[in-house]
């Protein structure tokens, strides 16, 4: 965590894998769950598994807690506020809410495909 | 300690001591504490901070009091910890969840701010809400401490 543009290419490039964003919407649909949870849901090696969270824990966008033995991962949105607001938020956001609902609508669910 | 429903984390340039001053000190805190749209109002959380004192979630523009809850930790500058209630709720301490921030040096001007909220279960609406708040208000922060501006606001 050494500069601020450092930190946003880290979470650029734990986004650019289907894989990992899957992790994320798992945690965004049951937080706090641990990695034999999480594997349930996932067509991954447990090893593969840990790699993309400790990617996911590197660029912030997972936090983790310990509690006894068992290490339970959150899902941990603030660095993609911190891109939304640099990078979204001062374009035509109701614009591009509408285009996004429109999209949505039309092609079903979002990107919840591993 | 229970299971939290949510930790937030942010790495933040800054002390400690500038930290714990912006979770306390009402004059920081309604320069962050904000919602996503412009012209949604600022909050400033009003206590004494001593353990067992009441604290109040408040408008900064109307005064109009938004939560409640009772302080339960503040130990300079690491840790401060609360409940978190609907004012009704204030007498009702089993309708209360609990927040705590945790402030850890990281080395070099760098501090990790970790916000944990549990006790959410059964109140799918608050939980709604506090998930989409939580990280607002800490990407404020962070900038706020980094910049002396909260971030631009669509």
């Amino acid at each position: 965590m050494a500069t601020r543009s450092a930190d946003i290419d880290k979470v650029f490039k734990a986004l650019a894998d289907p894989g990992r964003r899957y992790l994320l919407d798992l945690l965004h649909r049951k937080n706090g769950q641990t990695l034999s949870e999480l594997c349930a849901h996932m067509d991954m090696t447990r090893q593969a598994a840990t790699q993309h969270l400790q990617q996911l824990e590197d660029a912030n966008l997972v936090a983790v807690v310990w509690q006894g033995r068992e290490k339970l991962h959150y899902l941990n949105p603030v660095p993609l506020h911190e891109i939304h607001a640099r990078w979204i938020g001062k374009f035509e956001r109701s614009r591009l809410d509408a285009l996004h609902d429109l999209k949505k609508r039309l092609e079903g669910d979002d990107d919840e495909k591993a | 300690m229970k299971k939290p429903d949510f930790v937030y984390v942010t790495y933040i340039a800054t002390t400690p001591e500038k930290a714990w001053q912006a979770l306390v000190d009402p004059n920081m805190m309604r320069q962050y504490w904000l919602g996503a749209k412009a012209d949604s109002p600022a909050h400033e959380n009003i206590s004494d901070w001593k353990p067992g004192s009441r604290w109040e979630h408040r408008r900064v523009d109307t005064g109009a009091v938004d939560m409640v809850g009772k302080v339960v930790e503040h130990t300079p500058p690491r840790c401060l910890a609360f409940t978190w209630a609907r004012p009704n709720d204030f007498d009702d301490e089993s309708k209360h969840s609990r927040v705590s921030f945790e402030i850890e040096p990281q080395g070099s001007g760098l501090v990790r701010l970790t916000v944990t909220h549990d006790g959410l279960e059964g109140d799918p609406k608050m939980l709604a809400g506090i998930s989409g708040g939580w990280p607002q208000v800490l990407s404020h922060l962070k900038t706020f401490l980094e910049t002396g501006r909260a971030l631009p606001r669509g």
